[in-house]
């Protein structure tokens, strides 16, 4: 065998190398790897040394002291769409960025009428809820754009709170655009969420100049005509009729 | 398992049961902020953050992971969010300093002589200033894999990102730690 490169020692310090009996046995005769394995090992015990400052038993209650009146408001029914919505979105979006919203069911001929039924409902409800998100991100854009500027401070704790309210919404679509190797989309949504974390994690009132900076990101990237853009593309795929289709789901 | 179904019976509406779950996970919650951040106010704030988030999404949840691998999940993503927030804010600044700054404060930090190297606080600081110069993807998925020990393939799926991008997220952050740790380790000795 020859010397262990360090990614290998790497993943074999970590327990996650697929070749470990392998590399275990030639650091028992290679006093080279040996010694590069002791050195990294020296490294990573010294990051352990690393403190954390100490939080008592009574953490878990103070942290709840600071976020009970936040909670107490009613959470939202899981029956509510738009809650299950975006989760679900992950199964069917991939399908829309993709550009195959023409319900494919040309792939096989065993769908029942009412599954393909069903599948239409599903996918037109989720098309929807993407197209609030990108609404709701578009207004957020919109609002800190063309916002006044004043002698004193400007009040943001709304869109700050719409923005925080869509990270994870966004993160999920982003995450979906990625592995569906949608690169424009999965961009946009990327640029989007850099915007929103800036936005959600603003104070509640920003100066003049902490708005320029805002305005600055949004801007630098273009991001209100591309979101525009996207939005309009999902609005359009809502809106096409769904074709007609024969008991086996066929297109007629 | 969470101790008498208290994430049941959160799902089903029940905040006292919340609240034993956040009373139960809090410090471990506060530990990897801490680590991901290396800035308690900052830890402090993903704490809280995280346990709204879990509220919120509470019907999200599946028992397919367990409750405190699903806290992290969301721990370590908005962890991650921060840091990068935090990290455009400094490179922002630094650039609009860069034409003050006198031109030997821009050369690398030499490492300490073995003189300076007398106490383990002054590693600890190096081994801080080393885990800031990760990025922040890098140091999020070493975090979780160094302290945490999840797997690359847990990790992976917690980020969003592949299992390769993970491995190499992970590598490049020995590899930085290394060169940043090596000479104090070796003059500690």
């Amino acid at each position: 065998m020859n010397h262990i490169g360090e990614e290998q020692l790497v993943l074999f310090y970590y327990g996650e190398s697929a070749e470990g009996a392998a590399i275990e046995s030639h650091l028992g005769e290679c006093e080279a790897c040996r010694e590069e394995f002791r050195a990294l090992q020296r490294v990573l015990n010294t990051v352990d040394s690393a403190p954390v400052p100490e939080r008592g038993p009574e953490y878990g209650r103070q942290v709840w002291q600071r976020i009970e009146k936040r909670i107490g408001r009613p959470r939202r029914s899981f029956m509510q769409w738009w809650i299950w919505a975006p989760a679900m979105a992950v199964l069917v979006i991939g399908s829309f960025l993709a550009g195959r919203m023409s319900y494919r069911a040309q792939r096989g001929g065993a769908q029942s009428i009412a599954a393909v039924s069903n599948q239409q409902i599903r996918e037109r409800i989720l098309l929807v809820a993407v197209g609030d998100h990108l609404e709701r991100s578009q207004m957020v854009l919109a609002e800190l754009t063309n916002a006044p500027e004043g002698k004193g401070k400007l009040d943001i704790s709304d869109e700050r709170q719409m923005a925080a309210d869509l990270l994870d919404d966004n993160r999920l679509y982003r995450q979906t655009a990625t592995s569906t190797g949608e690169k424009g989309v999965a961009n946009v949504l990327d640029d989007l969420e850099n915007v929103l974390v800036e936005i959600a994690h603003s104070p509640s009132e920003v100066s003049n100049q902490q708005l320029d900076d805002l305005r600055q990101q949004i801007q630098e990237r273009g991001l209100l005509f591309k979101v525009r853009v996207l939005g309009s593309q999902v609005r359009e795929q809502e809106n096409q009729p769904a074709p007609r289709k024969d008991k086996e789901g066929k297109k007629l | 398992m969470e101790a008498g179904g208290a994430v049941e019976r959160a799902q089903s509406g029940d905040s006292d049961a919340f609240r034993l779950l956040v009373e139960q996970h809090s410090r471990a919650v506060f530990r990897l902020a801490f680590r991901m951040t290396g800035n308690e106010q900052d830890a402090e704030d993903v704490v809280q953050e995280t346990f709204l988030r879990a509220y919120r999404q509470l019907d999200k949840y599946e028992a397919r992971a367990s409750f405190s691998t699903w806290l992290y999940r969301i721990a370590s993503n908005y962890s991650l969010d921060l840091i990068r927030m935090r990290k455009r804010h400094e490179d922002k600044r630094e650039r609009g300093k860069a034409e003050e700054r006198d031109i030997l404060q821009t050369l690398p930090v030499n490492t300490p002589g073995p003189d300076r190297i007398f106490y383990s606080s002054e590693v600890q600081e190096r081994v801080n200033e080393a885990l800031n110069e990760l990025s922040a993807q890098e140091r999020t998925a070493f975090v979780l894999r160094h302290f945490e020990g999840m797997s690359i393939d847990q990790i992976g799926e917690t980020l969003g990102t592949g299992t390769n991008a993970t491995k190499h997220s992970i590598f490049r952050a020995v590899q930085k730690l290394r060169r940043s740790l090596e000479p104090v380790v070796s003059t500690a000795r």
